[in-house]
């Protein structure tokens, strides 16, 4: 899931559609992330390569749109409404998701799961 | 004819003419006549040093009385209990210019200057004491301007004085091989106004007996002023401008690759010449002769190649492949001789450190024989007398138990010639009385110390060659090399240019150096 200096990242995505809930006077999205550029790689619990310094999945409320739309703890946001998030600051990424004028989101999110499945998925029909 | 080289002093002998070759014959054969009992047919040869004629081979051959025997006789050289060899021809040689009388020619330029300044210093006081000398009735007195002048006039004589001798008043160190162009320049300089100063005075003054006093002292006041600005300007020419570094020097000693690099200034090629040699005789370690060749065990298998003879003209294949292989065995034979020379590296290493060794011990332990006594130590009871030595015996007691470590570890590493037992000693004397430890006696022959230490104080002085291809007297430039040689190797002093630096300047507020820990924020979306 980290990147080659020059080389162009490959990952399994899945695309998450997200309803931002309307709370008083903000428009929420039911998850905390972590990670940026600016920020320190190495106490990201959810990545397993620790130079990574793309921006990560925290914590998900409970219920909150997030759970709803499938959204799990430990995700890498890859892309958010087709602007790219694996080389972004952690205030750009917040900015990106927390538009007013955007009600839903769209993310591609990659995980360590969906790379095993695809593989699983290939060795069951190998000739497909 | 035997086969050892002999110093013969024949040669400057039979170039002479006949003439005067006789008169010596006459000559040597009255002197002759009264040893001829105890050197008649006595066929050895004494050689002598040069300048003394070889009395004994003129004694047995001046009753010959053959004027001819000059042009046909060729020289019998019998056994001789003297012969002087190769090494001790060029030590003769070295000695011999080491010992050159003084040259009156390195007087010569400071006399020369001595005499101008003295004369300079002199003309403004002739210039004020002539008038009075001469016309003083006529003279118009001048009161209290004449009297400030005086006094300004006696302390610019007085700052001149002092500044001269401060500067110009020490003994030449150097001499050139052509004009210090400055100084020269100078000197002119000085000579030229002072001429032309007496020459407007003899002219507009003593001629017609000037009356006007006052115009007089102003006149001897600035030439005094004019005086001073001219050793202004030989205080710039000589002594200041060279001191700002503008060239860098790499010094490299031939013989074995020793080698310093110096900033100087703008000099000429004979002065940066001059400047080298001061710091090389501090700089450098000493050269010695006896560390250079490779052992001899190495050198002789390489020189011992492979010869091929080929006796046969006849064959063909066989010689070339036959020598083919030979040349392929000797180069396979030289890869090991870097071999050998490692492990006679190591080994001669090894020696070394075991015997340096056994010299400290032994250093340490002889110090340990003597102390120093106290002025209020109480003298010697009758029970325990101690027998008071003065530094001298006290060295020459402690010297015997390292004696022989000290000549085992000099002839080691090859120094036994720089160090005789006498200045060994005079060195422990010197140790014991500056309370020295061992390993301050010690310094002194552990490592090579630098030429200045084993030089004899003669006023001789050392005689050094410039080569260069530019004139001397050109300043020093990029590229430029020149070298200094004496008999046995020479240093090749090689110019470059010191980088033009571009400093740039970047200004940092104190205050703006903050740190703070590395972010692991998580913001809820």
């Amino acid at each position: 899931m980290s990147f080659v200096p020059g080389q162009p990242v490959t990952a399994v995505v899945q695309r998450i559609e997200i309803q931002k809930l309307q709370q008083g006077d903000n428009l929420i999205l039911g998850f905390s992330i972590g990670g940026g550029i600016d920020q320190d790689p190495g106490q990201n619990p959810f990545s397993e390569d620790k130079t990574d310094k793309g921006i990560y999945v925290t914590r998900i409320t409970p219920g909150g749109p997030a759970d709803v739309a499938g959204l799990m703890m430990g995700d890498k946001i890859m892309q958010v409404n087709g602007w790219d998030m694996t080389m972004v600051t952690h205030d750009r990424a917040r900015k990106r998701l927390t538009k007013k004028n955007e009600g839903v989101v769209r993310l591609l999110v990659t995980r360590k799961s969906l790379e095993e499945v695809v593989k699983q998925s290939m060795n069951k029909y190998p000739r497909q | 004819m035997d086969n050892e080289s002999q110093y013969s002093g024949y040669s400057y002998k039979s170039s002479h003419s006949r003439s005067s070759r006789k008169h010596r014959d006459r000559r040597d054969r009255h002197r002759s006549k009264s040893r001829d009992s105890s050197s008649r047919g006595d066929k050895s040869v004494t050689i002598q040093t040069p300048g003394e004629p070889l009395l004994d081979a003129e004694s047995t051959r001046g009753d010959d009385r053959d004027d001819n025997w000059g042009e046909t006789t060729t020289v019998v050289t019998g056994t001789s209990e003297h012969s002087i060899s190769n090494e001790d021809l060029t030590r003769v040689s070295k000695d011999l210019e080491e010992s050159t009388p003084l040259e009156c020619k390195r007087f010569v330029g400071p006399a020369l200057g001595g005499l101008l300044s003295f004369f300079a210093l002199v003309t403004p006081v002739a210039f004020l004491i002539l008038p009075q000398v001469l016309w003083r009735d006529i003279l118009e007195p001048c009161g209290t301007p004449c009297e400030g002048l005086y006094v300004s006039l006696a302390f610019k004589l007085l700052v001149l004085l002092i500044s001269s001798w401060a500067l110009f008043l020490r003994p030449p160190r150097a001499t050139l091989p052509r004009f210090f162009v400055f100084r020269c320049l100078l000197m002119v300089l000085v000579f030229l106004f002072v001429a032309s100063y007496w020459l407007f005075y003899g002219v507009r003054v003593l001629e017609p007996r000037e009356r006007d006093y006052r115009g007089i002292v102003e006149y001897a006041a600035s030439l005094v002023d004019a005086l001073l600005f001219i050793q202004y300007l030989a205080l710039v020419l000589l002594e200041v401008r060279h001191l700002q570094p503008a060239f860098c020097l790499k010094v490299v000693r031939s013989t074995d690759g020793a080698s310093k690099f110096y900033n100087v200034g703008h000099l000429s090629i004979q002065r940066a010449a001059v400047w080298v040699l001061d710091h090389y005789y501090s700089d450098f370690p000493v050269y010695n002769p006896a560390l250079l060749n490779l052992p001899k065990s190495i050198l002789s298998k390489k020189m011992t190649g492979f010869k091929v003879y080929s006796l046969d003209e006849n064959t063909t294949n066989n010689s070339t492949g036959q020598s083919r292989a030979m040349i392929a065995a000797a180069a396979r034979r030289r890869d090991n001789s870097h071999n050998e020379f490692y492990y006679e590296e190591a080994e001669m290493d090894r020696r070394i450190r075991k015997r340096k060794a056994r010299l400290v011990v032994a250093v340490e332990e002889a110090f340990t024989h003597i102390k120093r006594l106290h002025e209020d130590e109480v003298t010697s009871s009758p029970k325990h007398p101690r027998e008071v030595m003065d530094p001298r015996e006290a060295a020459q007691a402690i010297f015997a138990p390292m004696a022989r470590a000290m000549q085992k570890y000099l002839r080691t590493t090859r120094q036994q010639a720089f160090h005789s037992m006498e200045s060994i000693l005079t060195h422990l004397q010197f140790c014991i009385t500056h309370n020295m430890t061992p390993k301050a006696f010690l310094e002194r022959y552990l490592t090579p110390g630098p030429t200045m230490q084993y030089q004899q104080q003669n006023g001789r002085g050392r005689q050094w060659t410039l080569v260069s291809e530019e004139p001397v007297t050109s300043a020093l430039r990029q590229g430029l090399v020149f070298s200094l040689r004496r008999l046995d190797f020479s240093l090749v002093v090689t110019v470059t240019p010191l980088p033009f630096l571009r400093l740039g300047e970047e200004f940092i507020d104190p205050k703006s150096h903050k740190f703070v820990m590395r972010l692991q924020s998580e913001t809820s979306v």
